[in-house]
């Protein structure tokens, strides 16, 4: 049995801000299927009592002085921009009030 | 082609000029990449005034006027740097990575593009949104991935040596394809400040390199705490080369028991005849047991896709990289109020066009396994069995100095042989990824053929932060054997264009 529906896929590429087109997303969902079947028979190994690690380094609250240094010019951070104007980064209209 | 160690000697004695290494190597790339693709793109004329104002200015540090060759994830300041990926296409960061910073301040010209898979996320560099790589000892054949142009560059002598990336195996699994030499160092060994992030626990910058004594000098180089990276340990760097000249004489080699499911026979064969050079070399060995490396593969494609997913969140089209082109600038779409055209569409379309088929892959892959309802028994649960698996490593090692593993269970594989099959491709990495789920360091280094003339690679792997032993005991087999002087016959690959 499938573990993903091309449907959950659907909403899932929605979350990731991934427009799927509708036949594409059978293709991609039995393929995400077939790893996640894969990767689920981890859920048999016993790990109650075991601590989870998300990273291997044992350093803890890497901190640094608080002081301002120089950083990145606005002109050069906008001048990456795919649209701008001026100072600012252009984007399509964010909120539509009509 | 003369290794980075013996250029720069040659060079700093007077006895070559850096300008003719230079102008010889562009015209070896010229030659070689059409038909091998290990370069996205060079630029021949900026790569020499980078030399010429090296020559003025300095400065003259251990690397000086030695070119080495970065990996397309690294950024190089004013250099485009597009990941692999058209979603970058046309980025060029601000500021360079500490590890080219590194090379820089040591005098090296850097040439910047080596290919790769998008976003690192492959094991053969076929995903490259500019096109595949291709094997320079079979060009029918992937030099393995993600860092394949990296490899195949060395190999093919269109590259000194190199930066490559590795967070599954990106970097040892096309050494071993190759038959050149390449290093994972430990987590935290190498600044990633600049490396474009893949799955932030589990990424490290590393050479790939003509042999050992090539890995232990760029590693010199590259390693070191970076303030700019608050995961790279304030550990002290040893002297690497110093290291490589040291007896293995007695060094403990521990051989775990491995899933042989995959095994090919001919590195079966490889391994054990590596064995038992080592073994007349004075190193003993001794078994040794990792229980859980039959999970990695699980472990890896859930950690890693999540982490992904997370990092790739933010190429949206809106501060640098790539826009769909119906909302780009001077389209006129971002002017009209409808639905179809506001902010969210612009991420949608960008997205849905600017990844890859593999990336979106992960991305969903990463998405889910991190939606609620999944956390716990896919996440959580991949993050319990890392603990189990780093345990597994902390033993081994308490019992030896070195593991020996092979690096890849097959010799490379043909173009477009598991494409399309996402789960074949990640069983490529098995013997990889779990030295990135524990954060120790690994090296690759050529340890024979295959019946087919292709090269096979052996791997071993330390305790965190000894990479000076696994140099040690790496450079001691390569001094008994002869594999990594051997070289693809290039008038072949010049044929295959």
């Amino acid at each position: 049995m499938a573990v993903v529906t091309p449907a959950e896929v659907q909403a899932v590429a929605f979350l990731a801000r991934v427009q799927l087109a509708d036949g594409q997303a059978q293709h991609v969902a039995a393929q995400v299927d077939q790893v996640l079947a894969y990767v689920r028979k981890l859920q048999a190994i016993p790990t109650q009592s075991i601590e989870p690690t998300s990273h291997v380094l044992p350093l803890a609250n890497v901190t640094r002085p608080d002081q301002t240094v120089p950083s990145l010019a606005p002109e050069e951070a906008v001048r990456l921009a795919p649209d701008r104007r001026g100072h600012l980064v252009r984007v399509p209209k964010v909120v539509d009030l009509s | 082609m003369l290794t980075a160690r013996e250029l720069r000697d040659q060079i700093a004695a007077g006895a070559l000029d850096p300008r003719v290494v230079l102008h010889e190597l562009l015209q070896r790339i010229s030659r070689i990449n059409p038909a091998v693709g290990a370069y996205v793109a060079v630029d021949p004329e900026r790569i020499t005034a980078q030399l010429e104002e090296r020559l003025r200015h300095g400065p003259r540090g251990p690397l000086f006027g030695v070119p080495i060759t970065i990996k397309d994830n690294l950024c190089v300041r004013g250099e485009e740097t597009a990941c692999g990926s058209r979603i970058l296409s046309g980025f060029r960061p601000p500021y360079h990575a500490t590890v080219v910073e590194r090379l820089l301040q040591a005098g090296a010209i850097v040439i910047p593009r080596a290919n790769m898979d998008e976003f690192a996320f492959g094991s053969s560099t076929e995903t490259s949104a500019f096109g595949p790589t291709r094997n320079p000892w079979d060009v029918t054949r992937v030099p393995g991935g993600s860092s394949g142009g990296s490899a195949a560059a060395v190999a093919a002598g269109a590259a000194v040596a190199a930066l490559g990336t590795d967070t599954g195996g990106s970097i040892r699994q096309p050494a071993a394809f190759c038959g050149v030499v390449g290093l994972k160092p430990t987590y935290g060994r190498v600044s990633r400040y600049g490396l474009i992030a893949f799955a932030s626990s589990l990424d490290q910058a590393g050479p790939i390199t003509q042999d050992v004594t090539d890995c232990a000098l760029l590693l010199s180089v590259i390693a070191g705490q970076d303030p700019r990276d608050s995961t790279s340990a304030p550990m002290p760097v040893p002297d690497y080369l110093a290291a490589v000249s040291q007896t293995a004489r007695g060094l403990r080699v521990g051989l775990p028991k491995l899933p042989a499911e995959g095994l090919d026979g001919d590195v079966r064969a490889a391994m054990d005849e590596a064995t038992r050079v080592l073994e007349r070399l004075g190193l003993t060995t001794v078994p040794v047991e990792l229980p859980h490396i039959h999970q990695a593969i699980e472990t890896y494609y859930i950690i890693a896709t999540a982490e992904a997913s997370s990092n790739l969140a933010r190429y949206d089209g809106v501060r640098y990289g790539w826009r769909a082109s119906e909302f780009a600038a001077g389209g006129g779409s971002v002017e009209p109020s409808s639905a179809q055209r506001g902010v969210l569409q612009m991420y949608l379309h960008t997205r849905a066009q600017g990844f890859g088929p593999e990336a979106l892959r992960r991305i969903l892959l990463g998405t889910y396994v991190l939606s609620r309802g999944y956390y716990d028994a896919y996440y959580l649960q991949g993050m319990k069995v890392r603990t189990l698996m780093k345990r597994d490593f902390d033993a081994a090692l308490s019992q030896c100095d070195v593991l020996l593993l092979p690096t890849a269970p097959t010799p490379a594989f043909r173009l477009g042989e598991k494409l399309d099959n996402p789960l074949q491709m990640y069983l490529s990495d098995i013997y990889t990824i779990s030295a990135n789920l524990a954060g120790v360091p690994a090296i690759s280094l050529p340890c024979g053929f295959s019946s087919a003339g292709l090269p096979i690679g052996m791997q071993l792997i330390a305790a965190p932060f000894q990479e000076a032993t696994l140099l040690r005991a790496a450079r001691a087999y390569e001094q008994a054997t002869d594999w990594h002087r051997r070289h693809p016959a290039i008038s072949s690959v010049e044929q295959a264009r």
